[in-house]
Formats: structure tokens, sequence, C-alpha cells
């Protein structure tokens, strides 16, 4: 790095652009986004089901990727287009199973602990999010049991009063909702939510200290796993 | 396998306690999701290996 590069690096940021490099870079600095180590309290089975549900929801976006590209008449008559559609929707079942009981262990953690409200908050946002890329999946199946869940769905939109501009039984609509705007939404949320995680850690466990002095006496270091 | 699709496909069985109803469908997922949460809670999570010859303290 040449020394004018170091200066301006030092200098104090005239621009906003400048300013919110210097915020990322105090937040977020490549070790906490990229950890080679997690605390120890991170070795149990109840912190696996946020990366399961990751892996579920890339599952989903890579099979309906495949579908929006060879369409319906594809993914409904063709042995491959079935194969892909059932994919996406065990795909669908598996994100819901894992983010159901993410969600469950951490209430229980309460982990909106120590700074992580916003965490907390933009789980739920993305669980709320995922109902609605379900429902707009659910009534695009095209047979009776989509159109039963579409016409109850459009009485409680009615409801709640933006069954006017979200119209589930306006197909070409739906169509559009779910395969753009919904996981243009969720997967928004989704990075926001995982960097906030990167940003403020993995909540420890009620116990968390007790965690790490027993792993601190069979020979590891605290704070790390591996 | 036909005769396990014909049970998927026909209207579900509800089973009733007083004011509580559920379809057997939704009871097996409730029942499998909490049993998910409860196993991961009490298993034992697989010791880890560090590649060898190389130790995470090392960088620092």
């Amino acid at each position: 790095m040449s020394t004018d590069t170091v200066r301006a690096h030092q200098a104090p940021p005239t621009s906003w652009i400048g300013r919110l490099r210097g915020r990322l870079e105090r937040a977020l600095p490549y070790e906490k986004l990229l950890p080679e180590t997690q605390p120890a309290y991170v070795a149990s089975w109840i912190y696996v089901f946020g990366v399961l549900t990751l892996a579920a929801l890339a599952m989903i976006v890579l099979s309906g990727t495949v579908l929006a590209f060879e369409g319906p008449s594809w993914y409904h008559t063709s042995r491959t287009g079935l194969f892909v559609n059932s994919l996406h929707f065990w795909s669908v079942q598996l994100f819901f199973l894992f983010m159901v009981v993410h969600l469950a262990g951490k209430f229980w953690m309460a982990a909106w602990r120590g700074s992580r409200a916003k965490t907390w908050i933009t789980g739920m946002v993305a669980f709320v999010a995922s109902v609605g890329a379900g429902l707009s999946g659910y009534t695009l199946q095209t047979n009776f049991d989509s159109q039963w869940i579409a016409f109850e769905a459009k009485d409680g939109l009615n409801a709640v009063g933006i069954g006017a501009w979200f119209n589930v039984a306006d197909l070409g609509q739906v169509m559009l909702v779910h395969v753009f705007f919904v996981p243009a939404v969720l997967v928004v949320i989704v990075a926001v939510h995982v960097l906030l995680v990167r940003i403020h850690g993995v909540v420890p466990p009620i116990d968390a200290a007790e965690v790490e002095a027993r792993a601190a006496h069979h020979g590891r270091e605290p704070g790390e796993v591996g | 396998m036909h005769a396990a699709i014909q049970v998927l496909a026909d209207a579900p069985v509800y089973l009733t306690w007083g004011w509580v109803s559920v379809s057997v469908p939704n009871l097996i997922a409730i029942l499998v999701t909490t049993s998910l949460l409860v196993l991961a809670l009490v298993l034992p999570f697989p010791k880890g290996r560090h590649p060898k010859g190389r130790h995470p303290k090392d960088d620092s």
C-alpha cells in the first residue's frame, strides 16, 4: 500500500460514501464477517437449524429458478418437471420445519439479549415474508387445493383491507409476486439477518459462562469450537 | 405407493378432544417439529477436529 493510500485511509471521510465505509469497517471487519472459530457453546445441534434453514432456502431459490425458466407446461407434465416441482415443494416443507425449530430454539434462549433486538426482529420479519411466499406458492399449484386456499385467503386479505391490490384469485399477479417480489424481499431480509448475526455474534445460551468454563476444563480455549 | 398417495389425497381425519380439534397430518407435523427441537437440545454434538498440523490459535 502506498503512503498516499495510507494517508487517504487515515484522513477523516469527506463524503457519505467515506463515512459509510468507516461505519462498515468498524461494525463488520473481515474477522467477524468470515470467522474461523465459534464459541464453545455453539457446539450444539440447536445452533445448526439456522444454517439448515439457509440451505433449504438456497434449494428453494435454485429449484424455483429452474421452474421459472421452464414454465408451467413443463413442470406440470414432464417427468423431470414434476421432479423439480416436487423438489421445490419439499424444500419449502423443510425450510419451514427448520425455521420453526430455529425460531423456537432462539425464543427459549431469549435471543434478543445483548443488543440483538434487530437480529430477532429481522428474523421475525423473514418468517412473516416466508408465510407470504408460501401462500402465493400454494395458490400456484393450479388444482382444487390451491383454489380452496386462494378463496379462503381472499376472505382474510379482504378482511384486513389489502385484498384490492393483492388479489389471490388473480393467477397472473400471484405468479409474478411469487417468482419476483416475495423472493427478492425475503433474500434481502435474510441477508440483513445473517449480517446482524455476524456483527453481534451468535447469541450465547443462558448458562454460557458455565459451558465455556467446562470447555476450558477439558483443554479447549474459551471461545473456541471446532 | 398408490395406496399411500390415496391416503394423502383423501380428506384428513380429525381428532377432537373437547375444544381442541386437529387433523392427523397437522398433528404429525407438530409432533415431528417438537421432537426435532427436543432432540436438538439433548443429543450430544459430535466433537470436531482441527486440520492436521494447524490450530486456530496459530492464526492469532
